[in-house]
């Protein structure tokens, strides 16, 4: 196959010019073989987008292998653009998340907003209608001088898009670190529903189908998005990457939304896939290689918003809310129709074909002829060395010296940023669109029930950098065993996870001995829990000048209710309730809010029993089920006391507890040590009796430890006693107080 | 009694008010399309809530500008009964079927909370199955729900009833605290003249469910079932 | 012709935009500062015979839809060629 003509303007293809793109010069030969010639400028640009880590997951897919991605209830794993599990009634829940970190520190609003809008298209594009949404954050410290500007910036833009969208954000966890100091992480989680047998694909198939651009047109947005801001470190030159984020229109996208699943009804589609990083080359590729066959495409027939745009930009743009059709045969009329209702662009703008290469032809000359395995299935696949880093030489550094005692302990830890109430970021996020969310944000895991029957989805994201800093091993499955313990607290049993693994530069080997440890993890976790990880999302690169990230593998758990009637809630209810605290294991202060705020450092983290751990999850569930439980509270950021005085938050009105401890304990490490799942359990005596005995048995320590008061008093022991009413105002002012109220 | 439900372009509230009025309150409900002229034999018709238009140049700007909005200023003037939620409010103002417009809520961010609204005249079709001076719980979740009117026009509206609900705090007292929005004299919905247009900025239908926001917006949908009778 | 028109919150009109803006302006320590108000900017390029003629269709447009003259002004200039 000849080389096609260099266009006019375009710069010679050499090895200066391949480098600048970000390709190796053995990816660079390997083009060339590839292809048996010299690529064009268009080609280049091409392979520099699909072979970036953002898009081949060149570093992790030979790791992602081995995650568990298969059970009963698995009807779509990864592989497609999201997984979907079957959840009974008929319904499938269809789930990812993804993560836009690069872009949010760039631009925050955009880059936040841009991030929503591609999770959900990711969703819709199997034919679900998105109904809920998760977010997690992590920016630097609370004082660093950017992180009011980023935090005010990314929360806008989550709301800004999410709502005008209208797909209810019920949950997410936020977390102020100095270690994200300059690489913020915004992982965006979405979940969507559609009925068993419905699930679309993007799948090409039929030799000679048309293929219809539809929504937006393409604009200069975002090129090289993927290679240049997801797939390198940021350095002093990051301000200027400004131009190259993508703008977000949520009214288009829900106009897209209505428009795609009213045409998924009409059976004309055959295979759809949104048009995320690299655009159009991406889906147009992705769906072909899926398929087994070829693709060929016209650039003089893609909508654009401004005259004169290059293949090259048309190829790479990032142009948001635009989705790629392949239709069956005689029906593209039928389709456009249904997007000329809602407004939007629908053209026909090539085919399916069998030679199995990617062509495209601009001006009536082709630009760009590559084999479609080249771009996707054949992408590099690198085993990078993985080595851990030499021991450090930390010993415990116990924190006498600047601990306070119990009381002021716990007011510091339910001030500070981590632990105190989000208040002030969810209530921008509608949480109630469409109708269904039953716990909305501000609790362990939110819930949303599915019309038409009795089921509810329970829906958790969680991440532990400080954990997976010490161990990423160990760290990664007490992730995922917080996230199902968050969701088996609310009644509801795991059934599935999506996982955004963010980490630093995987050329350097320990950081890729950092993430091998950490699938690992999620690994053993996630098949303790009988929870396949059915979708997720890859982000390296999340360090500037040679420091990276803490490894952060981030875990979003669906859990399933089959009554959403019976889900628990996290507060206290009833005064005179009984209160007993159920355990995998003992607390420690590794790795803890109370450990990072008084200036505590503990070298290990100590094991994780994953049997106990799920046998928590299950006696919750089974508990919940027996209508046994009154509340349940996942304990995590701040320990025992602060989940204990969480629990007293009642929104109706505040209850007291009075908890009473053994003597002779250590007292910091049993009320504010995290690590081992522990549920803060309140209910009826008769309840608690029944309760006992199935954690007993269960292998599980049960702590009776006292009980629910009218008074709004928290008294614990003898070391803390506290009018509920003033940690309250503690806990809620936090935020609020240090961002300026106006 | 028949109902209609508006759908322009980037409405969100609209499915939610049809489930509402469908399969909570056995209602019928029609859905009415943007570029509709009919209303379907509606006896009382709804603009939802939502970002119709994207909320672009102003909210309710465009959309009051659909051919439905045509036939719906019709209907009200020969005293049909419309109902507008949130973005519908906004919609009725921009087509002066409402008195006033609502900007930019005084602290600029979008709130998603749930308010005690006090009734502030419980005789009109929008509110006869409310005592007067009843507390309702009920959700809000805009950007743009701060109540403005020249101030005799206020005064006038005032005199005459035609603020309906008022923002106060949970033991019913005017609390500038409660005002979540920074509204003028804490107004959160106000009727027309002729008390047969209605609009409100918080969302009654996601209040109709027992274990999904609490029932007090059961008040507003039954008091205008009972005029419909 | 291309139209410039400037809208602007009505006198008298809560400005909470405005006001969030002067604060941090003074907040960044620009003194001097006495008053933001915030507003739209639209640019239209219309087909029109004659300045007059754009003119008057702006206003007309102004008039109709890019303000509301409960709370808001404008003001448009004019640009040929």
């Amino acid at each position: 196959m000849s080389r096609p003509p260099a266009l006019p303007g375009e710069p010679a293809v050499d090895d200066a010019l391949a480098a600048a793109h970000g390709l190796t010069r053995d990816e660079f030969a390997r083009i060339r073989s590839v292809l048996g010639r010299m690529p064009t400028y268009t080609e280049l640009g091409v392979f520099s987008v699909m072979w970036s880590e953002h898009c081949s997951y060149k570093s992790s897919r030979l790791h992602l292998k081995m995650m568990p991605a298969g059970g009963a209830r698995v009807a779509q794993g990864p592989g497609e653009n999201a997984g979907a599990i079957d959840v009974g009634d008929g319904w499938l829940a269809v789930f990812k998340i993804e993560s836009h970190n690069h872009p949010s520190f760039v631009e925050p609003y955009q880059g936040a907003a841009t991030g929503v809008g591609g999770i959900l298209r990711d969703i819709f594009t199997m034919g679900a209608r998105p109904v809920a949404s998760m977010d997690s954050l992590k920016f630097g410290s609370f004082d660093h001088p950017r992180t009011r500007y980023l935090l005010s910036g990314v929360v806008a833009g989550i709301g800004g898009y999410g709502n005008c969208v209208g797909v209810p954000t019920v949950a997410g966890e936020t977390t102020f670190d100095a270690a994200y100091n300059s690489n913020i992480l915004v992982n965006a989680f979405c979940l969507g529903l559609v009925r068993r047998g419905e699930l679309l694909s993007a799948r090409a198939s039929g030799v000679g189908n048309p293929v219809l651009y539809v929504g937006s047109a393409t604009g200069r947005d975002g090129i090289h998005g993927a290679s240049l801001l997801a797939s390198a470190e940021f350095d002093a030159t990051s301000e200027s990457k400004r131009p190259t984020v993508q703008v977000g229109d949520p009214f288009t996208e829900k106009l897209l939304i209505e428009a795609c699943l009213e045409a998924a009804t009409s059976g004309a589609i055959v295979a759809i896939q949104d048009m995320g990083a690299a655009g159009l080359t991406s889906s147009s590729s992705e769906m072909a290689a899926r398929g087994e066959l070829g693709i060929e495409l016209d650039l003089d027939r893609v909508p654009l918003r401004e005259p004169g745009l290059t293949p090259y930009e048309i190829l790479l743009s990032e142009s948001q809310e635009r989705m790629l059709i392949v239709a069956a045969r005689g029906r593209v009329g039928e389709l456009a129709a249904i997007f000329a209702k809602w407004d939007l662009h629908a053209v026909e703008i090539g085919r399916i074909t069998d030679d199995r290469r990617w062509r495209v032809r601009a001006g009536g000359k082709v630009v760009a002829d590559i084999p479609v395995a080249a771009l996707t299935d054949d992408a590099p696949l690198y085993d990078r060395p993985a080595t851990p880093p030499p021991k450090p030489a930390l010993a415990p550094r116990p924190a006498i010296a600047t601990a306070p005692d119990a009381r002021a302990a716990l007011r510091a830890l339910l001030g500070s940023p981590n632990v105190a109430s989000k208040r002030w970021i969810f209530r921008q996020y509608d949480s109630i669109v469409q109708g269904n969310t039953v716990v909305g944000p501000g609790s362990d895991a939110g819930l949303i029930r599915i019309k038409g029957t009795r089921r509810g989805l329970a829906l958790k994201v969680d991440s532990n950098p400080r954990a997976c800093a010490i161990d990423p091993y160990l760290g990664a499955v007490a992730t995922v065993c917080e996230a199902a313990i968050n969701v088996a607290a609310a009644g509801a049993r795991p059934v599935g996870i999506t996982n955004c693994l963010n980490y630093g530069n995987p050329e350097r080997p320990e950081i890729m001995w950092q993430f091998v440890r950490g699938v690992e993890g999620i690994r053993d976790a996630a098949l303790a829990f009988d929870a396949p990880v059915v979708s997720g999302n890859v982000s390296f690169y999340n360090e500037t000048e040679g420091r990276a990230i803490p490894p952060t593998p981030t875990i979003a758990m669906v859990g399933l209710l089959d009554d959403f009637h019976q889900h628990v809630g996290q507060f206290f209810s009833h005064p005179d309730d009984l209160v007993v605290i159920v355990r995998s294991g003992p607390p420690r202060l590794a790795a803890s809010e109370y450990a990072a705020l008084f200036g505590l450092q503990e070298p290990a983290l100590g094991p994780l029993d994953l049997a106990r751990e799920r046998a928590l999850a299950d006696g919750l569930v089974d508990a919940a089920q027996a209508g046994l439980i009154r509340s349940a509270h996942d304990v995590s950021d701040g320990g025992l006391a602060v989940a204990v005085a969480e629990a007293c938050f009642n929104p109706e009105g505040p209850l007291g507890a009075e908890l009473v401890f053994a003597p002779g304990i250590d007292t910091a490490c049993e009320l504010f040590g995290e690590g081992r799942s522990t549920v803060v359990i309140s209910a009826s005596p008769e309840g608690v009796a029944r309760l006992t005995e199935r954690f007993r048995r269960a292998g599980l320590e049960v702590i009776s430890a006292g009980r629910v008061t009218r008074a709004p008093r928290l008294r614990i022991g003898s070391t803390i006693d506290e009018d509920l009413v003033e940690l309250r105002e503690i806990y809620e002012r936090a935020l609020p107080g240090r961002i300026d109220e106006r | 009694m028949k109902w209609g439900v508006v759908t322009f372009p980037g409405s969100l509230d609209d499915r939610d008010t049809l489930h509402a009025l469908r399969e909570v309150m056995g209602q019928e409900a029609v859905a009415l399309w943007h570029k509709d002229e009919s209303l379907g034999g509606a006896k009382c018709v709804v603009l939802p809530g939502g970002f119709s238009y994207g909320d672009y140049l102003r909210c309710g700007a465009i959309a009051r500008f659909s051919p439905i909005m045509r036939s719906i200023a019709q209907f009200a003037g020969d005293g049909g009964l419309v109902m507008g939620i949130c973005n519908g409010f906004q919609i009725l103002c921009e087509a002066h079927l409402l008195p006033g417009a609502l900007t930019r809520n005084r602290s600029l961010s979008f709130i998603c909370e749930r308010v005690t609204l006090r009734v502030e005249n419980s005789h009109t079709p929008f509110t006869r199955a409310a005592r007067q001076g009843e507390l309702l719980r009920l959700p809000i979740k805009h950007g743009e729900g701060l109540y403005v009117a020249p101030e005799d026009e206020l005064r006038q509206m005032e005199e005459r009833g035609q603020v309906l609900l008022r923002y106060v705090g949970a033991d019913g007292a005017l609390d500038e605290a409660a005002n979540p929005n920074g509204s003028t004299r804490a107004i959160a919905g106000v009727a027309n003249q002729r008390f047969n247009v209605f609009g409100l900025m918080p969302h009654p239908e996601h209040a109709t469910e027992p274990l999904l926001g609490g029932t007090d917006g059961l008040r507003i949908f039954q008091s205008i079932i009972e005029s419909a009778a | 012709m291309r139209v410039k028109v400037f809208v602007t919150p009505r006198q008298g009109i809560l400005d909470p935009q405005g006001r969030a803006v002067e604060h941090a302006l003074k907040s960044l320590g620009f003194d001097g500062v006495n008053g933001v108000h915030v507003g739209r900017y639209i640019v239209l390029d219309l087909q029109a015979a004659s300045a007059d003629e754009a003119r008057a269709a702006a206003r007309r447009m102004c008039d109709e839809l890019l303000a509301n003259p409960l709370i808001e002004d404008y003001r448009f200039e004019v640009e040929s060629g």
